[in-house]
């Protein structure tokens, strides 16, 4: 008997889809991606909370079918399945402390155990526990105040990164980025460069917002970062998400700029929370780019020529892990070459498949 | 060569006396140099008249200051012993010109001072004005001059970002023949169409500004009338300096145009003087047409050919922006029969790239159209990158549109070769490390972009903390460039200033 999703939960999960699906068109999210992660990680409270699950093996089930179909709408937006795959590992973890098992013993296969246990560890999660459900959703609202605090804690760290009289090169529009510079400029003077990331140009709009908050800012093309780079102290940008291997998706664009801070020694840093760390690997050619409109390219009243180009509009780059310095998160600084152990602590590797 | 410097020395003391006599002459004329020197920076003084000014003005500098005051003071010396005086000059200037002969070597490296090439005066570089907007006394001489010649100085516009504040920053909307009186009475008609369709855009591109240029001059030629008592040589290039520091004012020259306007000036100063008037314009008309057969039109083809051979069939090739170059070196490849397809990379807010796509995808060549924040998406595909170039610098670094860096730089992370376009006649004596020393400014309210019926930077003004930076040119560093293709030959970016070396002696 597996369980099963009421008719009441079907429309608030609807909606959900819905919004995932028309907030992908590129232009720049709808919302933040902070804002999707609280949003996913509220519609599993829900379902924890009213749908018709008799042990974890079955919640689980009724997660991950529902977690399938958040994902196909839309790909691109991989906090979604970060969320879930968060709140797959807190059931697991519940279960097990249900059954009264330290949380250590039942953590990921190591080799060790590979050799002495012989066979499939364990249970299917079949096992009933009253109290599962109640713990399960006090962990889930444990998450969710984590989120609320994420963006709060990584601009906390502001001012050990940035000291006065510095130029900071930032590209496009990451509201992590944004609140980590202001509260930076509470205390510190320095200038700000924004490259304006087209075809969007969203580095408008973070231009705009921070000079509201009084930082010297500047905006220049994209094809002048490498152009001003010589003079920049630091390059500091957000992220969509960040990669198992250390490396990034991030606004086109971004790749460039990599190369520029590279080519200059800047240093690099990355400011992503944690719910952006995805178990994903960069391999997957058809599932890494995502392309929009060619007309934000190339608008449609260029006429006559339109029928025989082709016109690109990739909304995506890949940054490999060497061109990083540093990623600033919520639980604090780290290296590259660490975020595969993180992933582990997130996320159990049976889940990096939904 | 011993005597021909004796002549000259001889020459420069006649000269030295005459300024020592009228004092204030002497100021005049040095500050007049200054500011002849600052306003075609890469041109030389065109005679052996002030290049013999500039010499003394440089090098030997406590000569005249001690010559000055004593006059003045004792006019009544007699004639023997002023000569006893120049003599003992002489010698004592002869021995520390053999001095210093031993010293230095056999170098024409500086491009100012038009002195014979084994003596290497110790010049001091007169800085181009318009990369001193930040000194008020530059800003001042510049208007005294601009006074004198009767052109009207321009009132740069906007909040500039403090990176910047040595160089102009310009608004299309405010142009400066919005000052000019009609009829124009200093400035030729034809320069004031070409100095408006400079500033609005209309005419851009380093090759097309050289020939509109040189189209004007033509023009300027033929409705020229040497005025009685003057001669052509010496009043018609008086009569192009007011017309130069207009269209500089209008927008700064490139260094094409620059060249352009050495040789002309070159060829105006050595017509004879008994040569008749009728004659005379047909030969400096006729020494222009050359120029342009020569140094555009012959020098592209002759790097098309060279450029063929780097094509091959199934190449995919990268291009950025419009270049003339590249497009006719493109075009002529597709008309010989190669196969391949062309990806134009675009930046804004220039958006020239859509010009170049629209030529090509006329003649058939099948290309794609990505902006510069695609680059490295696209870059895989290729297999070769040509650029274009506005200048190439005496240090081997490749001047061109803002954004040609970048693609180098991405193109070498990806191992893409990278082939820089470029006539001999945009070769530099200037040297540069970065793209902030010397670039120029563009409008501003270039960036701003209306999307989705919002536009986010329309009062970047009123903001005080709010600055855009439309940059136009930047500097790639030869280690990006894997080969220049000029009309010598292909050659390395580092040996740039071999060929300056060559044409200079050929000169």
């Amino acid at each position: 008997f597996t369980g099963a999703v009421h008719g009441f939960l079907l429309s608030p999960i609807e909606a959900f889809l819905s919004d995932l699906k028309r907030g992908g068109s590129g232009t720049g999210p709808l919302r933040g991606s902070a804002e999707t992660a609280r949003e996913t990680t509220a519609l599993l409270r829900r379902i924890t909370a009213q749908a018709r699950w008799s042990s974890a093996g079955d919640l689980m089930e009724i997660i991950r079918k529902e977690g399938r179909r958040m994902i196909t709408a839309q790909p691109s937006e991989t906090t979604v399945g970060n969320m879930i795959r968060r709140v797959l590992k807190i059931i697991r973890e519940e279960y097990a402390r249900s059954r009264g098992k330290s949380e250590e013993t039942d953590q990921q296969e190591s080799l060790h155990k590979l050799l002495t246990s012989g066979g499939l560890s364990e249970d299917n999660f079949r096992q009933h526990f009253a109290a599962l459900k109640a713990n399960v959703i006090e962990a889930i609202n444990e998450l969710l105040t984590e989120l609320e605090g994420t963006t709060d804690n990584v601009a906390m760290q502001a001012l050990e990164h940035i000291h006065s009289n510095e130029v900071i090169m930032t590209i496009g529009r990451s509201r992590t980025v944004e609140a980590f510079l202001k509260d930076a400029a509470r205390k510190r003077k320095f200038h700000v460069i924004v490259a304006e990331c087209a075809p969007f140009c969203q580095g408008h709009e973070m231009a705009t917002s921070l000079s509201e908050a009084g930082i010297e800012t500047t905006v220049i093309a994209d094809a002048a970062i490498f152009a001003v780079m010589s003079r920049v102290n630091k390059v500091i940008i957000g992220t969509q998400t960040v990669l198992a291997n250390g490396g990034l998706r991030a606004v086109n664009g971004t790749h460039t700029l990599a190369l520029a801070a590279k080519h200059h020694s800047t240093p690099l840093i990355v400011c992503a929370p944690m719910f952006k760390l995805s178990p994903q690997f960069p391999n997957e050619e058809d599932t890494f780019h995502k392309f929009v409109s060619p007309h934000e390219v190339l608008p449609f009243t260029e006429g006559e020529i339109l029928s025989k180009v082709n016109v690109h509009c990739p909304v995506f780059d890949y940054v490999p892990p060497e061109l990083i310095t540093l990623f600033i998160s919520n639980i604090g600084g780290h290296a590259p070459s660490y975020i595969y152990r993180l992933m582990s602590e997130l996320y159990h590797p049976e889940d990096h498949e939904l | 060569e011993l005597t021909k410097e004796e002549k000259q020395r001889l020459r420069k003391e006649k000269k030295q006396q005459k300024k020592n006599k009228e004092k204030k002459d002497e100021k005049a004329s040095r500050e007049s140099d200054k500011e002849k020197k600052s306003a075609a920076p890469a041109s030389q003084p065109p005679t052996q008249h002030t290049a013999q000014k500039a010499v003394p003005a440089s090098a030997p500098v406590p000569l005249p200051a001690s010559e000055a005051p004593v006059p003045a003071d004792k006019p009544a010396k007699s004639k023997a012993e002023l000569k006893a005086e120049r003599r003992a000059r002489q010698e004592a200037e002869r021995a520390s010109k053999q001095g210093k002969k031993g010293e230095v070597g056999q170098q024409a490296a500086t491009g100012k001072a038009k002195a014979p090439p084994s003596e290497l005066q110790p010049v001091v570089k007169r800085l181009p004005e318009h990369i001193q907007v930040d000194n008020p006394d530059v800003l001042k001489k510049l208007a005294k001059k601009l006074e004198r010649q009767q052109v009207c100085i321009y009132v740069y516009y906007g909040y500039k970002v403090s990176l910047f504040s040595h160089l102009h920053q310009y608004s299309r909307k405010a142009p400066l023949t919005q000052q000019l009186s009609i009829p124009s009475t200093v400035i030729h008609p034809a320069i004031v169409r070409l100095g408006l369709q400079y500033s609005q855009g209309i005419v851009a591109g380093s090759n097309a500004r050289s020939v509109a240029l040189l189209h004007a001059f033509k023009q300027v030629i033929r409705d020229y009338t040497t005025p009685p008592k003057e001669e052509l040589s010496r009043d018609l290039v008086n009569k192009l300096k007011p017309y130069i520091s207009f269209l500089n004012q209008c927008r700064p020259l490139s260094a094409s145009m620059g060249n352009a306007i050495k040789y002309i000036k070159k060829e105006i100063s050595n017509i004879p003087s008994q040569c008749k008037e009728e004659e005379a314009k047909r030969k400096l008309l006729n020494c222009i047409e050359c120029y342009i057969n020569e140094k555009i039109v012959l020098a592209a083809k002759a790097i098309a050919k060279y450029s063929i051979e780097k094509i091959s069939d199934g190449d995919v090739i990268l291009v950025y922006g419009c270049s003339s170059l590249v497009n006719h070196i493109l075009c002529e490849a597709f008309e010989k029969g190669r196969k391949f397809r062309v990806i134009v990379v675009d930046s804004r807010p220039r958006l020239e790239g859509r010009e170049a796509l629209r030529r090509l995808v006329q003649r058939g060549i099948s290309c794609t159209y990505v902006l510069i924040s695609a680059v490295s998406y696209i870059l895989p595909e290729v297999s070769k990158v040509f650029l274009g170039a506005h200048a190439l610098l005496a240090n081997g670094y490749v001047m061109s549109r803002v954004g040609t860096s970048q693609i180098a730089l991405v193109a070498k992370a990806f191992n893409v070769p990278v082939l820089v376009c470029c006539e001999t006649y945009k070769f530099c004596e200037r040297v540069q490390t970065d793209s902030f020393v010397s670039n120029e400014l563009d409008d501003p309210d270039d960036l701003i972009v209306t999307r989705k019926g919002k536009t986010q930077l329309e009062d970047w003004q009123k903001v005080d903390s709010l600055g855009l930076l439309n940059l136009v040119y930047d500097v790639t560093p030869p280690d990006f460039v894997d080969l220049v293709i000029t009309d010598l030959g292909m050659i390395p970016c580092t040996s740039v200033p071999v060929v300056l070396r060559v044409k200079n002696v050929d000169q």
